[in-house]
């Protein structure tokens, strides 16, 4: 990539702030964040718990809790999310972004089987019929290594593994043909092994669709391998951001550098953790 | 594989023989079984720390809880500081707890959300009939001071507490016996990388200033390197491969093994 016009900028957030009301008054959780997402390019954001990344990421969805507000500006192909009609929004949510959380047990529906949910999005916003929507489903659960013979389609979600199940959701992720995946720690819960078969898929599949992706992750580690830019984030601001082959390697922010040595390396063992000093960068912000 | 190498000559704090665990599943007309752990054998030694790493499903989990008799194996013999665990009635084997204990991965759920940290802290020795009240007291705040919670908490509840404030708990409850063995599973997983790194380095700490003997249960392969002087690899129930941990991690033999190292995310 080398030009940077603000055609190749799929997704732009300027000075957002998401402030979440409390009995005690609005409390500012995510303080001026920048985003850039350039067209087919990937994103990680990384961070602790209540680090804002995930309200960051809702934001963006447009699935904020009625007790958070978001202000400032979340442009996707320039136009201006926070100040769009929710129906609109609604509209263009399922069709232009697919989303990826954390936990399909409780995303998916218990009681129907996943050939019903998929059909759903596929009618609802492509007008296909019952016969097209099934059709497609078997073609998506393919695509992310699920062949028709697995008999997923009349299958219920409690009867797939979870690394099935993180396969089921980013098939119906992709089923509109969005632009934009967003996907919220949808590896946390898995083991190595079947965590690393699910991000080659969505790199694959970034490449074959020509994705843009966010990647929102507490793993800073995984975050390198997988995107092109980071931001890494503390008590809602951003400590650093820039290509994650440069964050990784030279870390301007004490924090970031904080992160990387304060999680276990192999082969690399210290005797003792570095500890880091939250509270050292939390105030330096302001 | 056999049993693993522990200190040479040296009486293990834990032996396992054979050890294998089936779980029935299913009904009266449609009896299935599970075996979770098939034929493992493993040995700690006195102030040694033995990792058990697998995925989920591979028996880590059931191996670890079977050390400390909470999971009666099927078949095999486990033997906990030269008596053997199975052949123990039940108040005699509660007795016996006080040697052995337990860190669990989830403390939130694990400690009683009505309970003050003092009462938390003194609860072991109220169970087992120890000290007077003054004592208990005295012990509570001692503990308080190991783990690094501060005096002032000890009125506080579980939910006022962080998650790494709460796995400190957990970690002082189960020192609170003098125990010689403490078998902890996943005790930092559910941690962010800044916290577990404060865990981690207690633990360590820990166990050098007590002596202590630790089963330590974990699914990520760069903590147990940080942590363990040995590891034993489980898939589908088996030990498929055990030795020092820098032999394990640098020069895998098992092709298992290989893959769970291949699937961790490097920088």
């Amino acid at each position: 990539m080398t030009t940077n016009s603000t055609d190749d900028i799929l997704l732009d957030v300027r000075g957002l702030d998401i402030d979440v009301l409390t009995p005690e008054g609005p409390r500012r959780v995510v303080h001026s964040l920048d985003l850039t997402l350039r067209r087919r390019g990937t994103l990680g954001i990384v961070g602790e718990s209540g680090s804002g990344k995930s309200m960051t990421a809702t934001a963006v969805m447009g699935i904020l809790p009625e007790t958070a507000i978001a202000s400032g500006q979340v442009l996707y192909r320039g136009r201006d999310l926070l100040s769009l009609p929710a129906r609109e929004r609604r509209a263009m949510a399922g069709r232009e972004m697919g989303f990826v959380f954390q936990e399909p047990m409780s995303a998916l529906h218990p009681t129907k089987t996943i050939g019903a949910q998929m059909a759903a999005p596929l009618r609802l916003h492509l007008g296909l019929t019952r016969r097209q929507a099934r059709a497609r489903s078997a073609e998506l659960l393919d695509l992310v290594g699920i062949p028709p013979s697995r008999g997923v389609l009349d299958a219920y979600v409690h009867q797939l593994s979870g690394g099935m199940r993180q396969r089921v959701m980013i098939a119906m992720s992709i089923s509109c043909e969005p632009d934009l995946l967003i996907a919220d720690e949808p590896t946390t819960a898995l083991d190595a092994t079947i965590q690393k078969q699910i991000l080659d898929l969505l790199a694959e599949l970034r490449e074959e669709l020509g994705l843009s992706v966010l990647l929102i992750s507490h793993d800073l580690g995984l975050v390198s391998r997988y995107t092109d830019d980071v931001v890494v984030m503390l008590d809602g601001h951003a400590m650093e951001s820039g290509p994650t082959d440069r964050v990784v390697s030279a870390p301007e922010s004490g924090y970031t550098r904080g992160l990387l040595e304060a999680s276990p390396r192999l082969g690399d063992s210290p005797d003792r953790l570095p500890v880091i000093d939250k509270s050292r960068f939390t105030k330096a912000v302001q | 594989m056999s049993t693993t190498d522990g200190a040479a000559g040296a009486e293990p704090v834990l032996r396992m023989e054979n050890v294998t665990k089936r779980f029935r599943l299913g009904g009266i007309l449609r009896r299935t079984a599970h075996v979770a752990v098939r034929d493992a054998s493993l040995e700690l030694g006195r102030d040694e720390v033995l990792g058990l790493v697998g995925e989920s499903g591979s028996g880590k989990s059931t191996l670890g809880r079977m050390a400390i008799g909470l999971i009666r194996p099927t078949s095999g013999s486990v033997t906990v500081l030269g008596r053997d665990i199975l052949s123990m009635r039940r108040a005699e084997l509660r007795a016996y707890r006080r040697r052995m204990q337990m860190v669990f991965q989830d403390s939130s759920n694990s400690l009683n959300p009505r309970m003050t940290l003092r009462e938390l802290l003194e609860e072991p020795y109220r169970v087992q009939g120890l000290h007077t009240p003054a004592e208990r007291e005295a012990r509570a705040l001692a503990l308080a001071d190991e783990v690094g919670l501060a005096r002032s908490w000890m009125g506080r509840l579980p939910h006022e507490f962080s998650g790494g404030q709460r796995q400190r708990v957990s970690i002082a409850r189960a020192l609170a016996l003098e125990p010689e063995l403490i078998v902890a599973d996943e005790p930092v997983s559910a941690l962010d990388v800044s916290v577990q790194a404060k865990v981690l380095n207690l633990l360590k700490d820990i166990r050098r200033a007590r002596g202590l003997s630790l089963l330590f249960v974990s699914h990520d392969m760069a903590v147990v390197d940080f942590m363990c002087d040995r590891v034993a690899v489980l898939n589908g129930g088996r030990v498929v491969e055990s030795g020092p941990t820098s032999r394990v991690l640098r020069a895998p033999e098992d092709d298992y093994t290989r893959t769970l190292l291949e699937a961790v995310p490097r920088l």
